[in-house]
């Protein structure tokens, strides 16, 4: 057994135990699923039938369990504790959202049953569309996109279609701020655009001068996020959204961060053309350790006609699924993805939407920016935040007040791990000098967040007396400690091997 | 030691015969951290000034090497592939990036010498 | 509300804290002409049990395949997903975790993507596989936008055998992005020439294998014809279950595979949410899109997991992304991977036999009981039979009424090819019994 730094025989510690791969515990011949036997046929597979083995390993039920089981432990998870992680919105997964999700009649649906066997899934759909449409106050939604960086991708396709079908092409341009998350940038890319930087004002929002400055007749649209990764809400948005349509251009509204402002602010009273909703984010579909997502675009009437297919409809004989792009589609932009969108999503965000409804909504969103309010004014006396509040939905510090410390960012969030917490985001937005973006959500209590703040200000308390060892030694508490990413990078090694056979004596 | 020059970017640039050896600056290196990555030019590619003429990358960030001067590649440095961490062990020794014959050696009088670049420096 | 945990003494505290009067002051950066006044016009707050029958009313007014004979294929499979793994998926720690930026606390994550990852790279016969994408067709988009950046060329060579939905998606991405697409037509008889439209500026060619139509096919061949003309094999897999029986596509020269893998622990679903499988040969590692989990060691030299080689992704590379993908389908690889883990080579190639063995059962019987023509000339679990009537989906809304959920009619996914009207997708998997075949024949004897 090699060394650990537990010093116990196996590597354990107490209730963290150590876990090889699967392929260092198989056995060939052993199996955790028994099947029928296979009736004896003449093989139709014709002359691409598999020889030689493919090399799994052999596990029984109850040591894949314990597998899995043990790896879980290691995980920090949002049922465990607080999860602050800004732009990402790690709120409260409801249990009945899984238990729908599992419900005989939608888990066992085959996407190309025939349609008059699937009516209430269709209106599930198209439910969940009219509860989407009425928060945002946008009169059309595609729900296929995977993702809400799919989503992107469908907002500027339904963009660029736009002006194609007005004969305009000569729009190459979409403008992003600076602050944006990387995906927008790399989503106009991905449509054949190039991107144009907008700078922010000292305030952190959108410099509503320079942006008009920019516009003109190459500029294909404008994607901003509101609120925006700064958690300010960019109150010249009306203006912007006028100024984009006044030079031709569509404006695309990052959702990402539309869990401040549900029932408060509709998107389409701001003027936009389009805006991604990331179910996981708003509406309480887990993240799954990353994924899946699911990111529906609602349109204005101007893009509406370029939604990709399928969608669904009203039609003489119940609802119907447009999947062709022809008639009612007939100026469809295209397809994202294998048939009709994230159905598993879909039912578990109309669950949480019925279960707050509308009233419970409106308060999540007010509880939401309650709990960031509440972290900066309280921790805003001792670390600094870059622009001045309120904020909406997370709280935003840079790192000056770390300045002649020696302590990083980094440093702060990976001794919040040791005390319990899941880091905030750090590093992002961009704009922002080490920045910590802190979210709590809706989901967690005062006395939670009580203990947070009581952890950032002794941290800082110590750190303004010299005592920062503990910090670049965090975290010492979890089940790995800090890993070298530089030596993943430089060797990756990215799956498995067998042993290389010990050599064999020379006969 | 030869004359070096220095971009804004920070590449720097030596010459000798015609010939032009440029790689990224000690400062650059310490900016991007362990560098993890590099991707060189094709030997032969032609470079006009400021053409994006190389990739190097760290854990966290990835950075264009920009050609301060125009030229034909003529060589380039296998060993920074090969052992990245080069790049920030001798940056503006063994760890040059390629060599290019120069087009116009006129464009070498853009660039700042080296107490110019560590004036510069001072100002970011 | 259930979910809510502030009294309102706590928020009154709160806002006291702060230092405003109430909520409303918070957002004050909200335009006042456009602030609401009250809740939107929705139902307001709901109790369990209401959701639930709300929810359950949904359910019921469909016909699910696990209550009715399904021979329903065409991408998306019933199999028998073990009570294990859904179970496991729904414990919290994986079931509320985010991406695993936090290495240190996220080594359980990190660790079933390192093995997914492995697992994916063994049935593909490929050297890497990333930590999946959104689904099959999404996959093979990137893999047609990879092939093209790594080849520097722009024009993809696309078989009448791929999905009808992956040629849709490849040709939305071309259109949008720019680059070229020669299709080849439906295939249904596997008789096209996919080699002789290769030339030196193709990127790539497309074909799915075991194909939309249900040819098993030895792609070396094709394979070989690609790399003389420079060009990359992409290879499709919409039935992941296949390559327990079928050659890897590895071992037949593929380039880059492109997977969905939904058959493996995922339910169907409608549709989604599922698990794009991505793998390539080492060598392009570089260009490849999605996610990445490597091994490393921690700060005591331990053996642990981290997301590596991210600056090809949009969140370092912004514009110059290798993707502007920033998920990975985290939880449906976690089931795929679950599910392997139980079956193991033995599970896992035994179920793919039987599989086949249903097929074959069922093709044979179609031939001989019902006297319909099997169009596919080999197979895996799903094949074409052309029908007598000229209209399939006809027939198939026919057998939906008598509650037999009877394949996909081709038309629902080529509507516009008159000539394929009277073809009928058919798949039998683990899940499908005799008496269920017998119930089709039957009722193919009357209708079809």
């Amino acid at each position: 057994m090699s060394q650990n730094p537990h010093g116990t025989v196996t590597g354990n510690r107490g209730l963290q135990l150590e876990e090889p791969l699967i392929f260092e515990q198989g056995v060939a011949g052993r199996t955790g699923v028994d099947l029928p036997a296979a009736p004896q046929v003449k093989s139709r597979l014709g002359k691409a039938a598999r020889k030689g083995t493919i090399g799994l390993p052999g596990l029984s039920e109850p040591q894949a369990i314990r597998h899995y089981t043990r790896l879980s432990q290691k995980n920090f998870a949002i049922d465990a504790g607080m999860y602050p992680l800004g732009s990402c919105t790690m709120k409260h997964n409801p249990r009945l959202n899984e238990k729908m999700v599992r419900l005989p009649g939608l888990a066992d649906l085959h996407p190309m049953q025939p349609q008059s066997t699937v009516q209430g899934a269709l209106a599930l759909i198209d439910t969940l569309a009219h509860w989407l449409k009425t928060l945002t106050g946008m009169p059309a939604v595609a729900m296929s996109p995977a993702a809400g960086a799919q989503g992107e991708l469908c907002g500027v396709m339904a963009i660029k279609a736009a002006h194609e079908a007005k004969g305009d092409h000569g729009r190459k341009v979409i403008l992003v701020p600076e602050s944006a998350h990387g995906t927008n940038p790399a989503t106009a890319a991905a449509c054949g655009y190039s991107v144009e930087s907008i700078p922010a004002n000292e305030r952190g929002r959108v410099d509503l001068d320079a942006l008009k400055a920019k516009l003109g007749p190459h500029v294909a649209g404008i994607m901003i996020t509101n609120p925006n990764t700064c958690g300010l809400f960019e109150n010249d948005i009306v203006e912007i959204g006028k100024a984009v349509h006044a030079a031709g251009g569509y404006f695309y509204c990052d959702g990402a961060n539309f869990n401040a402002i549900v029932g408060r602010v509709r998107p389409g009273d701001l003027g936009i053309d389009c805006m991604h909703i990331n179910l996981h984010k708003t509406f309480s579909t887990p993240h799954g350790g990353g994924g899946p997502g699911s990111g529906p675009v609602v349109l204005s009437a101007a893009l509406a006609p370029y939604a990709p297919v399928p969608f669904v409809v009203h039609g003489p004989d119940g609802f119907k699924l447009v999947e062709e792009e022809a008639g009612e589609a007939a100026k469809a932009f295209g397809r994202l993805k294998g048939f009709h969108g994230q159905m598993g999503m879909f039912v578990r965000a109309l669950t949480y939407m019925m279960s707050h409804g509308s009233d419970g909504m409106r308060q999540a969103s007010e509880d939401a920016v309650l709990n960031a309010n509440y972290i900066q004014a309280r921790l805003g006396d001792i670390m600094t935040a870059p622009f001045p509040g309120p904020c909406m939905h997370e709280a935003l510090f840079d790192d000056r007040f770390l300045n002649g410390s020696g302590v990083s960012t980094l440093d702060m969030a990976k001794a919040l791990i040791d005390e319990g917490f899941h880091p905030m985001t750090m590093y992002f937005p961009l704009v922002v000098h080490g920045a910590f973006l802190i979210e709590p959500t809706e989901s967690e209590h005062k006395a939670t967040l009580d203990q947070f703040i009581a952890v950032m200000r002794s941290l800082v308390e110590r750190i303004k007396k010299g005592d920062t060892q503990f910090l670049h030694d965090a975290p010492k508490l979890t089940p790995r400690r800090r890993l070298d990413e530089t030596l993943a990078a430089r060797k990756p090694v990215l799956r498995w091997r067998p042993a290389a056979p010990e050599r064999q004596a020379a006969e | 030691m030869a004359d070096r020059k220095f971009s804004k970017d920070h590449e720097w640039v030596e010459v000798a015969g015609g010939v032009g050896t440029v790689g990224i600056t000690d400062y650059a290196q310490g900016q991007l951290g362990d560098v993890v990555f590099v991707e060189l030019p094709a030997v032969g590619k032609k470079l006009g000034k400021g053409d994006n003429a190389a990739v190097v990358e760290s854990v966290k960030a990835a950075s264009e090497v920009y050609t301060p001067v125009s030229g034909d590649v003529t060589e380039v440095n296998q060993a920074i592939v090969d052992d990245p961490a080069k790049v920030n062990a001798e940056a503006e020794g063994g760890a040059w990036f390629f060599k290019l014959k120069l087009g116009n050696a006129a464009e070498l009088g853009d660039l700042m010498d080296r107490a110019a670049y560590d004036a510069y420096l001072k100002t970011l | 509300m259930r979910y809510l945990p502030h009294t309102e003494a706590d928020r009154r505290a709160m806002l006291q804290a702060i230092g405003v009067p109430s909520v409303d002051a918070l957002f004050r950066d909200v335009p006042e002409a456009v602030r609401l006044k009250q809740p939107v016009d929705l139902p307001t707050t709901k109790s369990e049990i209401e959701v639930e029958r709300a929810l359950m009313s949904f359910a019921q007014r469909n016909l699910g395949t696990g209550s009715a004979p399904s021979f329903l294929g065409a991408g998306a499979y019933r199999h028998h997903v073990p009570a294990a793994v859904d179970h496991l998926i729904q414990r919290g720690e994986f079931l509320t975790s985010y991406t695993p930026y936090q290495p240190e606390v996220s080594q359980g994550t990190l660790q079933y993507l390192f093995e997914f990852q492995t697992q994916v790279a063994l049935l593909t016969g490929m050297e890497v596989a990333n930590a999946s994408m959104y689904d099959g067709a999404s996959s093979t988009a990137e893999a047609v936008m990879m092939a093209n950046r790594v080849t520097k060329r722009d024009r993809a060579v696309i078989s009448g055998g791929l999905h009808p939905h992956y040629r849709e998606v490849v040709a939305t991405h071309a259109r949008h992005l720019g680059f070229a697409l020669d299709f080849a037509p439906p295939d249904p008889e596997g008789k096209e020439d996919l080699a002789s439209r290769i030339d030196d500026k193709t990127s790539c060619v497309v074909v799915q294998n075991p194909g939309f139509f249900g040819q098993v096919r030895d792609l070396s061949a094709l394979a070989e014809a690609a790399h003389a003309k420079g060009a990359l094999l992409v290879v499709v897999v919409t039935e992941i279950v296949s390559l327990g029986a079928v050659t890897a596509p590895g071992d037949m020269g593929a380039d880059i595979v492109a997977a969905e893998g939904q058959s493996i622990g995922n339910p169907l679903g409608f549709g989604g949410p599922y698990v794009g499988l991505f793998a390539t040969r080492e060598k392009f590692l570089r260009q490849m899109p999605g996610r990445l989990c490597g091994q490393t060691v921690d700060a005591d030299g331990q053996r642990g997991f981290v997301l590596t080689l991210s600056t090809r992704e949009q969140h370092i590379r912004r514009e110059k992304a290798t993707s502007n993908i920033c998920t990975n389908s985290g939880l449906c690889a976690l089931a795929f991977t679950i599910h392997l883990t139980l079956l193991g080579e033995d599970g896992y190639t035994r179920l793919a036999a039987l599989n086949h063995a249903k097929a074959v059962q069922l093709a044979e019987r179609i031939e001989k009981e019902a006297g319909l023509a099997v169009v596919s000339d080999s197979f895996f679990n799903e094949f074409t039979v052309r029908l007598k009537k000229k209209n399939a989906a006809e027939v198939v809304e026919k057998l939906a009424a008598q509650k037999i959920l009877g394949g996909v009619p081709v038309s629902r996914l080529y509507p516009k090819e008159a000539g394929l009207a009277d073809l009928l997708l058919l798949a039998a998997t683990e899940t499908t019994t005799e008496e269920d075949m017998t119930a089709l024949i039957g009722a193919l004897r009357e209708v079809a």
